[in-house]
């Protein structure tokens, strides 16, 4: 285990440097000075030239690559252009929040996905199963942004029942900032008031994120409960009388956590993908609305920086899930053990 | 040449009776046939859509502030936007942009992906395979609307760069899909022979293994124009695609958010028509799939 945990680090590491390359290639393959952009029209001629050698933009790609590479390997991601601080230090302020919504969104699409792949597992046929395949088909092929409109629409804006856009309406204090998580600091501080709002707040946009994971893990579950109940062990525990709510949870939902854990991997790289939408809607002040907006500036170093911080988190997800999925799965981990 | 005329004629009725199967195992799901049909009226109002929408001139920086936010009419029948133009004729040309792009892009990115996955597949084993994958990994190594928002950024963000952006991060997925597929056909009998008889290495790859690839393939793209025209809209949604005036349905979605709820019709309109392409290139895929199931085994 150990041996194939390296060897997938290893793997990562390589990749990752891959993608260094790539992201850093383009961004300064793409027409335009950087140290002029930095500086802005006004600078002279003179104050340009000594940024450009400061930032090595005189010396060959490589060389300019070597540099980047060990700033960037010692934390420093540059200066963006956006909010004239350093990158490192705008994704200390932006990830928590980001963080706090995938979390959400993963909670409520695991909780609600179950729920219904068993429910429509179950009851195979019936009314239910077939309105679940319908909307869960129909969940996938909706973009996340239309989900996320839609939702604003008729919850917040027509029927009012829950509140428009941000984290925290304008007139409440922030909590002192410990972690970054609202819903933690407001508990440690011990304002529950906040702590409610806070969560309101959070409830649409970990909607519109879950919407199209929960069609996929309900799927997934269902086809899985449909494959383990017409084996013979099953009928087994039917035979002998043990209510239908232990056969259900004990026996038949065992199996498709190992298809679920799969999935939620994959779906990893999607969530953080459609989260740059959600918060774009709901002007949530996270990572990837910090991203869309560095984007929208054409702010070169932040860019970079986003991209490499989502292939790292991308790469170390990916490795958590394969090793969770040997622990839980003993034919896998034989297998990799042989091979 | 009589015999040979019959031998073409024979090919001929067994690929129809091939493709008469097909379209029954398609046509077996109501649904399958449902999709086509919206897919054929897409792309028709799509191709001539400045000859059949109501205000043609209003897909491109018209204003008449007179009839700014009028709600759907017989006039208008998804309304008006807020500069007074005509939703369903921006709709109407908003699937052109669509469509293109995701022409465009599968053009761009299915023959490098099929290559590369070709090359990699029937080299596997030495370097060339390595260096190949790795490659395709890299790009992989970030979501591909990620990597696709980030590439269209630092180009100028305009139709044209959104769609090569897009390909940029699609074609990996083809050459995984294609790579997969030649390691498993390399090492088939008919495969093998023809190397001994001296078949040169370009007939073994294109006329040989990539045809038993189509299947899969042919749902893959079906599927995937859904995706990439999804992706397009997303991009424009940003920010990061057509720009204004151009009528890209992403656009439109985020011009008439900034409207609601009082205008709902200038942005519920373009997104229910990003749902239903998507929704209809899904349910052929599906179709697709069904039609050439039993056509692997």
């Amino acid at each position: 285990m150990v041996v194939y945990i390296v060897k997938r680090l290893l793997q990562s590491i390589l990749v990752l440097l891959g993608l260094s390359l790539l992201i850093f290639f383009i961004a300064r393959v793409v027409p335009g000075d950087p140290a002029r952009a930095a500086l802005g029209n006004l600078a002279t001629e003179e104050q340009v030239e000594r940024l450009r050698a400061e930032m090595h933009l005189d010396k060959p790609f490589f060389v300019q690559y070597y540099y980047w590479l060990v700033s960037v390997l010692h934390g420093d991601l540059g200066r963006s252009l956006y909010t004239q601080r350093p990158v490192t230090e705008d994704l200390m302020q932006f990830l928590p929040a980001t963080v706090e919504l995938m979390l959400f969104a993963t909670l409520i699409s695991l909780v609600v996905g179950q729920t219904m792949g068993v429910l429509s597992g179950y009851f195979r046929n019936s009314w239910f199963d077939g309105m679940f395949r319908v909307v869960s088909y129909v969940g996938v092929a909706t973009p996340p942004f239309v989900i996320a409109i839609f939702l604003l629409f008729v919850f917040s804006q027509l029927l009012g029942l829950a509140p428009g856009v941000g984290r925290l309406p304008l007139t409440m204090m922030e909590p002192t900032r410990i972690t970054g998580f609202l819903v933690l600091d407001s508990l440690i501080a011990g304002r529950l008031d906040v702590t409610l709002v806070a969560i309101k707040h959070l409830l649409l946009p970990a909607f519109s994120l879950a919407i199209a994971h929960i069609a996929q893990e309900g799927r997934i579950t269902r086809s899985s409960l449909i494959d383990v109940q017409q084996k013979d062990y099953i009928l087994a525990h039917q035979v002998h009388g043990i209510r239908p709510a232990k056969v259900i949870f004990k026996y038949l939902l065992k199996p498709s956590i190992v298809p679920t854990v799969t999935v939620m991997g994959m779906d990893f790289a999607f969530l953080l993908s459609n989260a740059f939408l959600v918060e774009v809607v709901f002007m949530w002040p996270g990572f990837s609305r910090y991203a869309v907006n560095a984007m929208l500036s054409k702010d070169l170093n932040a860019i970079v920086a986003v991209v490499l911080v989502i292939g790292l988190t991308v790469a170390l997800v990916n490795l958590l899930v394969d090793v969770t999925i040997a622990f839980l799965d003993p034919t896998v981990r034989i297998r990799r053990r042989g091979g | 040449m009589n015999s040979r005329a019959e031998a073409t004629l024979a090919v001929w009725q067994v690929r129809w009776k091939g493709l008469s199967r097909g379209w029954y195992r398609y046509s077996r799901n109501p649904l399958h046939v449902v999709g086509l049909v919206v897919l054929l009226l897409i792309g028709l109002a799509a191709g001539l859509a400045p000859y059949i929408t109501p205000y043609p001139e209003h897909a491109g920086p018209y204003t008449n502030f007179r009839e700014a936010g009028l709600p759907p009419s017989k006039a208008h029948w998804f309304g008006t936007d807020r500069v007074g133009r005509d939703v369903f004729t921006r709709v109407i040309f908003g699937y052109r942009f669509s469509l293109l792009l995701g022409i465009v892009v599968l053009a761009i990115s299915v023959p490098v992906g099929v290559l590369v996955g070709l090359i990699a597949g029937y080299k596997s084993g030495t370097w060339i395979e390595t260096v190949l994958m790795r490659v395709t990994d890299i790009f992989l190594s970030v979501p591909p609307l990620v990597l696709a928002m980030a590439v269209a950024a630092m180009l100028t963000p305009n139709l044209f760069n959104a769609m090569l952006a897009i390909s940029i991060s699609w074609w990996p997925w083809y050459s995984r899909l294609i790579y997969g597929m030649t390691v498993s056909l390399r090492e088939q009998y008919f495969v093998r022979e023809l190397e001994l008889t001296g078949a040169s290495k370009t007939h073994i790859l294109l006329r040989e293994i990539l045809p038993n690839c189509l299947g899969p393939l042919l749902t893959k793209l079906t599927l995937d124009m859904g995706f990439a025209i999804l992706m397009g809209a997303t991009l424009s949604f940003v920010g990061l695609g057509a720009q204004p005036p151009t009528p890209g349905l992403g656009t439109m979605v985020a011009e008439g958010a900034k409207r609601l709820p009082a205008e709902w019709w200038s942005t519920i309109f373009p997104a229910l028509a990003i749902v239903g392409v998507i929704l209809a290139f899904n349910l052929v895929g599906d179709g697709l799939r069904d039609a050439f199931a039993e056509e692997e085994v």
